[in-house]
C-alpha cells in the first residue's frame, strides 16, 4: 500500500480553457476601448482617478491570469512583486530623477529578473506547496521593504511620496485625465501584447504544461524554462503595473503592500474567471468597488463581504465573469432569432 | 558557549509556539492533503471565544473545554457545508475557498473584538521556572501542552480503531471505503481535530504575543515552516519542526548581525523555501512518488 502505487487520477491544478475562448470578439473589444475613450470627458476627477487603478489593478490581475491561467501555476504572492514595481519606480524618480515613463520598463525589467530568479526555486513546488512558497513571500515582504539597510532609499516605514506628472506639451488637460490615458495606452499594449504572448509558441508552450506537464515535457517542451519564464513574465507585467500604482497614488509605503493586497489580486482573477484576460478588469473592478461599499456600511466589513462574495462565486459560477459572459451572450443569440 | 545554551533553551520556548501551529497544520494536510492557509485565524477566532467566555466570568479551565468542544465542532462544520461540496474541485479553488475563510474570520472577529490589542491570562503564571531567567513557568507549561497533545495523538493514531481508519481513509481511500470505513466523515473528523489543536495552540500563543485578529499571520507561517521542515505528513516532524525553526531563529537572530525582530517574517520565508527545495519530504516526511 506505498504511496508509489497510488494511482494519480486529479493532478490537475486549474481547469483548462480553450485557446479561443480567451479574449473577446474583435466588436465587443473596439467597444469596450471606445466607452475607455469617452468616459474620462464625462465624469469627475476622483472617478478618473478610480479608473486609473481600475486599469492598473486590472493589468496585475491580468499578470497572475497569464500564470494561473496560461501555465496552471500559483501564486499568492504578487503583492511582493507590485511591492517591488512600486519601489524601483518611486525611487528612481525621487531619487534619480528620472523621467515617470522611463521608470516604467526598469521596473518591469527588475521584476521579470527578481520573479524569474523566484521562479527557479518555485519549479520544484507544485500547487499547495507554490500557492505556500508565495504566501510566505508576499507576507515577508513589507518587512523587506522597511529593512534597515536600505532605509536611504526606501524610506523605511515613512515611505515616499512621489510627484504627480503634468500633462505634457501644454495639453489642456487635467493631470488626472492625462495619467489615465497614459495608463490606457499602456494597458492596451500589455493587453495585447499578452494574447499575442499566448497566442505565440510559448503561450501555447504554457498550456501544454497546465494541461499535462508529463506530456508537455515528452513533447519536448522545455518545462523548466517555460515555467520560470512564465513566472517572469508575470513578475515583470505586475511590476509595471506597480510602478503605475505608484505614479497614481503618488505615494509608496511598505504597509500598502502586504498579504491583502496578494490576496484583492487573487481574489479578482477568479472573480473575473481564470484564463479569460478580459476578465482580469472586471475581477479589477470588483476589487475596487466592492470594498468601497462594504465600507460604507461598516468599518472593516470588506473582508468578510469579499470572503463571502468569494464563497459564493466558487459555488455557484466558477468560472467567473466568464460564465456570465457566456449566458449573456446566448440569451442575446436567443433575442436575436 | 553559555550565550549559546541560553539562545537554544529560549528558540526551544518560542519553538513550542510553533510546534502547536504546525501540529494543527499536519492535521488538516493529512486529512486532505491540502494546506489551510485560514488555520491560523480559525485559532485566533477560538481564543477569542475563550477570551470572551472568561470575560463573562468563565473560569479558565472550563472556558479552555468550552472552547476546545466549540472549534471542534466548528471544525467539523465549516468542512461539511463549505469544503465537502469542493473536494472533487481543481486545487485552484481550495485554495480560494481557504482564502476566503481566512478573509472572513478576519474581518469577523476585527467587527466583534475590534482591533485593539488585548491581554490574554496564562494558567501556568509567569514566575521564572526552576529558577531559570530565560524560560518562564508559562513557556514550560506551553512545551508540556506541546508534548502532551503530540502524545494523545501518536496514542489516538497508533492504538485506536478510529485512529486507523483515518490513517487509511488519509492514504488509500478506495481501500478504505471497500472495508467500510466512512472516509467522507474521517476528513470532517481531521478537520474537528485541526481546528481543536489550532484552538489550543491560539490559547497557550495568546499570553505571549497578545490577543488580536492579526496575532497568527506571523505564528501561522512559522507553522508552516515547521510543518514543511518536519515533513507535512508526520506530526512528530511537526513538533520536532517546529522546535528546530525556534532555535534557528533564536540563533540566527543573535550570531548574525542585523537580523533582529524585523526579519522574522523573511527568515521564514527563506526556511519554507529552502527546504522545500532541497528536501521537498522534509526531516520526517516520506517521500510522494507518483505514478504517471
Amino acid at each position: 500500500m506505498s504511496a508509489a502505487e497510488e494511482i494519480v487520477a486529479e493532478g490537475q491544478a486549474v481547469e483548462a480553457v480553450p485557446k479561443r475562448a480567451m479574449t473577446l470578439g474583435t466588436g465587443t473589444s473596439l467597444l469596450v476601448l471606445a466607452v475607455l475613450l469617452l468616459v474620462p470627458l464625462v465624469v469627475k476627477n476622483f472617478i478618473i482617478f478610480q479608473l486609473t487603478m481600475l486599469l492598473i489593478y486590472g493589468v496585475a490581475v491580468l499578470a497572475l491570469n497569464i500564470l494561473t491561467g496560461g501555465s496552471g501555476q500559483f501564486s499568492l504572492g504578487q503583492s511582493a512583486f507590485y511591492a517591488i514595481g512600486a519601489y524601483t519606480s518611486a525611487i528612481l524618480m525621487e531619487t534619480f530623477n528620472v523621467n515617470y515613463a522611463l521608470t516604467l520598463p526598469v521596473a518591469g525589467i527588475v521584476c521579470f529578473a527578481v520573479g524569474f530568479l523566484f521562479g527557479l526555486p518555485a519549479l520544484r513546488l507544485s500547487g499547495v506547496y507554490l500557492a505556500l512558497a508565495t504566501f510566505a513571500l508576499a507576507t515577508a515582504m513589507p518587512q523587506l521593504l522597511k529593512l534597515g539597510y536600505f532605509e536611504p532609499w526606501t524610506g523605511g516605514v515613512q515611505g515616499l511620496v512621489v510627484d504627480k506628472p503634468d500633462a505634457p506639451f501644454g495639453l489642456p488637460i487635467s493631470q488626472d485625465m492625462w495619467l489615465y490615458y497614459f495608463t490606457l495606452v499602456i494597458t492596451i499594449a500589455i493587453y495585447v501584447a499578452s494574447i499575442n504572448l499566448l497566442r505565440s509558441r510559448s503561450g501555447r508552450a504554457f498550456m501544454a504544461i497546465r494541461d499535462n506537464e508529463i506530456a508537455a515535457s515528452s513533447m519536448g517542451v522545455n518545462v523548466a524554462l517555460y515555467k520560470t519564464l512564465a513566472f517572469g513574465v508575470s513578475a515583470g507585467i505586475t511590476g509595471v503595473a506597480g510602478a503605475l500604482g505608484a505614479i497614481a497614488v503618488q505615494f509608496v509605503a511598505p504597509d500598502s503592500y502586504t498579504i491583502t493586497l496578494a490576496i484583492a489580486l487573487f481574489l479578482g482573477m477568479v472573480v473575473g474567471g481564470v484564463g479569460w484576460l478580459p476578465g482580469s478588469f472586471v475581477g479589477s473592478a470588483f476589487i475596487i468597488f466592492v470594498p468601497n461599499m462594504a465600507e460604507s456600511v461598516s468599518k472593516g466589513l470588506s473582508g468578510a463581504v469579499f470572503g463571502v462574495l468569494l464563497f459564493l462565486v466558487i459555488f455557484l459560477i466558477p468560472h467567473g465573469a466568464r460564465q456570465l459572459a457566456i449566458v449573456g451572450q446566448q440569451l442575446a443569440g436567443r433575442l436575436r432569432r | 558557549m553559555e550565550l549559546f545554551t541560553n539562545q537554544v533553551l529560549a528558540g526551544i520556548s518560542t519553538g513550542a509556539i510553533y510546534a502547536c501551529m504546525a501540529l494543527a497544520v499536519v492535521m488538516i494536510y493529512q486529512a486532505i492533503d491540502h494546506l489551510n492557509f485560514a488555520q491560523g485565524e480559525m485559532a485566533m477566532f477560538s481564543t477569542f471565544i475563550s477570551w470572551q467566555l472568561m470575560q463573562w466570568g468563565v473560569p479558565y479551565w472550563v472556558s479552555f473545554i468550552v472552547t476546545l468542544a466549540f472549534s471542534f465542532v466548528a471544525g467539523i462544520a465549516i468542512e461539511r457545508v463549505l469544503f465537502k461540496p469542493l473536494a472533487k474541485a481543481p486545487i485552484l479553488t481550495n485554495v480560494a475557498g481557504f482564502i476566503a475563510l481566512y478573509s472572513i474570520v478576519n474581518s469577523c472577529a476585527g467587527l466583534i473584538w475590534d482591533f485593539t490589542i488585548k491581554q490574554y491570562p496564562t494558567p501556568f503564571g509567569s514566575s521564572p521556572f526552576l529558577g531559570s531567567q530565560l524560560i518562564s513557568t508559562h513557556q514550560a507549561g506551553m512545551i508540556g501542552v506541546t508534548l502532551l497533545m503530540l502524545l494523545f495523538l501518536f496514542v489516538f493514531f497508533r492504538y485506536t480503531r478510529i485512529g486507523l481508519a483515518m490513517r487509511a481513509a488519509a492514504s488509500v481511500p478506495e481501500s478504505a471505503r471497500l472495508v467500510g470505513v466512512n472516509t467522507s466523515w474521517m476528513i470532517a473528523l481531521g478537520w474537528g481535530m485541526a481546528a481543536a489543536i489550532g484552538s489550543v495552540a491560539g490559547m497557550m500563543i495568546a499570553p505571549v504575543v497578545f490577543l488580536e485578529p492579526n496575532m497568527m499571520l506571523g505564528v501561522l507561517i512559522y507553522g508552516f515552516a515547521a510543518a514543511v521542515l518536519g515533513g507535512l505528513t508526520s506530526p512528530l516532524g511537526a513538533v520536532v519542526g517546529g522546535f528546530l525553526v525556534g532555535i534557528f531563529e533564536n540563533l540566527v537572530g543573535t550570531y548574525i548581525p542585523g537580523v533582529g525582530n524585523e526579519l522574522k517574517l523573511p527568515i521564514a520565508l527563506a526556511l519554507i523555501v529552502t527546504v522545500l527545495v532541497v528536501k521537498p519530504a522534509g526531516l520526517f516526511g516520506r517521500p510522494i512518488v507518483k505514478r504517471v
